[in-house]
């Protein structure tokens, strides 16, 4: 249902923006020429229609349009694969989609590779005379068996009877198919059948078992017939299976066939016999001319005419299914882009594009279903809201040698078994955290601790690498010292050290952190750095003769001279932290983002991945807006100066 | 007394090739104070290195200046310098930016905050005291340098071609508000110019220096300033004695502009 809003909302917003665009250009009274920038201001219309755009590729490829519109041509679509299938095998026997009859090239194929055996036993040295007459015999022998199976004459009546059953049966399949209340179900059935098709469930997300933390109950396309239309071909498809079985159990042995393969059989068996072991190449070609003989014995081969009326009744038939699909085909062709349903078969799933790409409305529903805290992911919510007693967090900051440098004892039990506590001993309570407070909320869950390493690390490295490259940009000891240990470190791809400091560190919050410290110290430095020489030297000399002392020129000249290079440098620092992270995430590590796309991946949960897709770049878009708009209110001088 | 005095003083730079320029050569002088002394020169010929050896940016390499008999060896407040692009500190207003060397000294935020008042009244910018100062023009912010240097009331006033980048229009208005500025405060100052008719305009007294070895070619003493305090400049301009001085400075400076030409060929 949403989906077809949404696209209608889409058709109706690209139309009526398109329009606005046209009327805009015939009215615009401003005629920049082209080249002038001008002429790219504005155009919020034309943002609606490229995103319009983006979702509508998005609807159609995911086939949500197709769910959205048709949501029961998946499933019908699935049972026409089924009679597709069934009807598959009989079809290959006549030049239906194939080039020609099955029993000729099959007849082409073997006498082929007589043809070549005979040539290789001519041919060979390791046989001798005596023993190529008799396998050139042995050849000539199958090749006869072929007329035995081709001659109409040699046909028996009771195999002619069969064959006119199983076309008798296709034909009242057909006539039964086309009539409306085939399969002529009894209530009891149909009761039955919608009763497993409501377990079954539809297309897309139906079931969430939020109990087990679980999310991994998606259908793809739904196999139980749910439509009268689907039942039709269901049932027209397993009784094609029991037709198309009795064909192929089928043989077309004449007793003049049956005598002589028997014959040839049991002379190549004591010819085989007879050899010794020096002759085994003879013995192989023997072993080889009746591996085709069986072939040609267990082939549906028959013929030229005996199959007609068979042939006219399964393209009757044929006809008549395609007839009965009717806008189904079409759904199949438009819809469902990039693959087909029907082409993946009877086991009925979805591939081609709707299969890694999963629909807008399936990957909304789970991102609502993971946003709950009671589900989350791996039972840890996405970002939620925990009360910690602030005791527990006092006693977190506090280091615990506070009480140990007290003098005194710690309390220890006396005779009867009891602790008397003592100052000493309360502290440690206090240090340790032991005690109870009001609680106060804090966040966790995934995103909130991809988005506090990220923060902890970026608060490290300005910390540190701001003073620090201010010092080097205006030190000649600072820049020669420290130069060379960042200039070591810095060219190394943040990557590469993420292996080290994750075994050293260890796979939680520390490793992480410290990697991105790493990230965006040498980047605030270098910033810092370039903004502290980079001040112009004509403000410094103001400074110096307004009175200003060389620690206040540092505060209140060249800091704020160098806050826009510092500012551009916590921006790349972001995205560069950002990125870095999730790749560090994915390397180990039981929480984060990152860590959700990675299990996500290996379980094929493309919902998942495209969820987690978004919730990276929505964070980093909050990042680099939230630093934009940082950046224009502390300086607004910029580039102005 | 409160005496600029130069004695013998000598610099010397060495350039990356290894050449001596000798920037100023055995430069004797004494500014008294009050006095407004404006110093001209085709470019190369230590102006600016005068100035800096001044402010105390630089040391000249011997020889020594005194401001009210104690040796310069550094920046200080009682010397004030407006450069010629004001060097105005972006990030802050214009009551920021005067109200900076105040702020520096630790004084009284509401003391300062009057004082600053006054001096943007004084150079004509009363009202734009919460404005950020890349939104003025170039003319306000010579304005606000000018106010900047002079609340912390120094001794001597340096300026380095401080209405150089500014157009004609307003290039006269800054000069009449120099003059105002150096009759109502009676402060000494020092303005290097590359214009003879600014040089002659503010005046008392003139240097004009010549290159290669930067030294001090001729000293006028001049009447046009303490005219200006009352005239109209323009009305000075069409002085005939103003135009026989100017026309016989421009001579010179061509002659010598010629000269290096001369020795460069």
């Amino acid at each position: 249902m949403l989906t077809q809003i949404i696209t209608f909302l889409i058709f109706v917003a690209v139309i009526g923006c398109i329009l606005y665009g046209r009327r805009l250009i015939r009215t615009e009274k401003v005629d920049a020429v082209f080249g002038n920038p001008e002429r790219a201001l504005g155009g919020t219309h034309w943002v609606i229609v490229g995103s319009s755009f983006l979702l509508l590729i998005w609807l159609y490829y995911s086939w949500d349009i197709a769910k959205g519109f048709y949501p029961k041509s998946a499933n019908e679509l699935c049972q026409v694969a089924k009679v597709n299938d069934s009807l598959l095998g009989l079809k290959y026997q006549f030049p239906i989609e194939e080039r020609e009859f099955k029993s000729t090239s099959q007849i082409k194929k073997e006498n082929k590779n007589l043809k070549l055996i005979l040539e290789e036993i001519q041919n060979s040295q390791k046989i001798d005379n005596q023993q190529k007459i008799v396998l050139t015999g042995f050849i000539n022998k199958t090749n006869q068996l072929i007329p035995l199976l081709t001659n109409e004459d040699l046909i028996e009546n009771e195999t002619k009877q069969r064959i006119s059953d199983i076309t008798g049966k296709i034909n009242l399949l057909t006539e039964n198919f086309q009539k409306p209340d085939y399969p002529f179900e009894t209530e009891k059935e149909l009761n039955e059948r919608l009763k497993a098709v409501s377990e079954e469930g539809g297309w897309g997300i139906v079931k969430v078992q939020s109990g087990t933390g679980s999310i991994e109950n998606t259908m793809e396309v739904p196999l139980i017939p749910a439509t009268d239309r689907g039942l039709k071909f269901h049932a027209a498809a397993q009784e094609l299976n029991l037709i198309s079985d009795e064909f192929f159990k089928l043989r077309n042995h004449n007793p003049q066939f049956k005598s002589q393969i028997k014959q040839l059989k049991d002379n190549i068996k004591s010819y085989r016999k007879g050899l010794n072991d020096s002759e085994e190449v003879a013995s192989t070609y023997a072993k080889n001319i009746v591996k085709i003989a069986r072939r040609i014995e267990f082939a549906s081969i028959y013929p030229p005419n005996a199959l007609n009326k068979m042939q006219n009744a399964i393209v009757k038939f044929d006809d008549a299914q395609i007839k009965a699909q009717g806008g189904l085909r079409f759904i199949d062709i438009l819809l469902f882009p990039a693959g087909t349903i029907v082409a993946s078969g009877p086991s009925c799933s979805e591939q081609g594009s709707g299969r890694w790409l999963p629909k807008p409305s399936d990957t909304f529903n789970k991102f609502i279903l993971m946003s709950k805290p009671s589900v989350g992911y791996k039972d840890i919510p996405l970002l939620w809201i925990d009360m910690v007693d602030v005791s527990k967090m006092i006693g977190f900051i506090l280091p615990d040698w506070i009480a140990d440098i007290l003098p005194g004892d710690y309390p220890v039990h006396t005779k009867d078994g009891l602790v008397k506590e003592n100052f000493k001993g309360k502290v440690l309570k206090i240090v340790t955290g032991d005690f109870n407070l009001f609680k106060v909320p804090v966040p966790y869950g995934h995103i909130w601790d991809s988005f506090l390493r990220v923060f902890l690390g970026l608060v490290f490295g300005i910390l540190i690498g701001v003073p620090l490259g201010l010092f080097m940009g205006l030190n000649r000891f600072a820049k020669g010292f420290f130069d060379p240990l960042i200039e070591l470190y810095r060219p190394v791809p943040p990557l590469a050290w993420a292996p080290l400091i994750i075994s050293v560190l260890g796979i939680d919050n520390t490793g992480k952190v410290f990697l991105l410290f790493m990230v965006s110290l040498s980047i605030m430095i270098i910033s810092a750095r370039a903004g502290a020489s980079g001040t112009q030297l004509s403000k410094i000399h103001a400074a110096h003769s307004l009175g200003a002392s060389k620690k206040q020129i540092l505060r209140y000249v060249i800091f704020p001279n160098s806050l826009p290079e510092i500012l551009t440098g916590i921006r790349v620092a972001v995205g560069m932290c950002w990125g870095t992270l999730v790749a560090a995430e994915f390397l180990a590590g039981t929480t984060g983002i990152g860590f959700v796309e990675n299990v996500a991946k290996k379980y094929f949960q493309y919902e998942v991945i495209w969820i987690t897709i978004f919730i990276m770049g929505m964070l980093g878009l909050l990042f680099d807006i939230t630093l934009r708009k940082i950046i224009d209110k502390t300086i607004p001088w910029r580039g102005k100066g | 007394m409160s005496d600029l005095v130069s004695e013998n003083l000598n610099m010397i730079f060495k350039t990356p090739k290894g050449e001596t320029v000798h920037a100023l050569k055995d430069l004797n002088f004494t500014l008294k104070k009050g006095e407004l002394l404006t110093v001209l020169g085709p470019s190369g010929c230590g102006k600016t290195t005068l100035l800096n050896i001044t402010a105390g940016f630089i040391r000249p390499t011997s020889g020594v200046i005194t401001l009210n008999k104690k040796e310069i060896d550094g920046p200080g407040v009682e010397r004030g310098m407006v450069f010629q692009q004001g060097a105005l500190f972006e990030w802050l207003t214009v009551a920021e930016n005067v109200n900076f060397g105040l702020r520096m000294k630790k004084e009284d935020p509401i003391k300062t905050a009057k004082k600053v008042d006054e001096w943007l009244d004084i150079v004509g910018l009363k009202g734009f005291g919460n404005t950020p100062t890349y939104q003025l023009s170039g003319g306000m912010q010579q304005r606000v340098a000018l106010a900047r240097c002079l609340i912390n009331d120094p001794d001597l006033i340096l300026m380095d071609e401080p209405l150089g980048a500014l157009d004609a229009l307003t290039r006269e208005k800054m000069q009449s508000l120099v003059l105002k500025i150096w009759k109502e405060t009676g402060k000494t100052i020092i303005l290097i110019t590359h214009s003879v008719e600014e040089a002659l305009l503010l005046g008392e007294r003139l240097y004009v220096m010549a290159p290669r070895p930067g030294r001090i070619h001729k000293e006028y003493n001049l009447p046009f300033a303490s005219m200006g305090l009352n005239e109209d400049l323009r009305e000075i301009k069409k002085n005939k004695d103003f135009s026989a001085k100017r026309e016989e400075i421009l001579e010179m400076i061509w002659n010598m502009e010629e000269e290096i030409m001369g020795k460069d060929v």
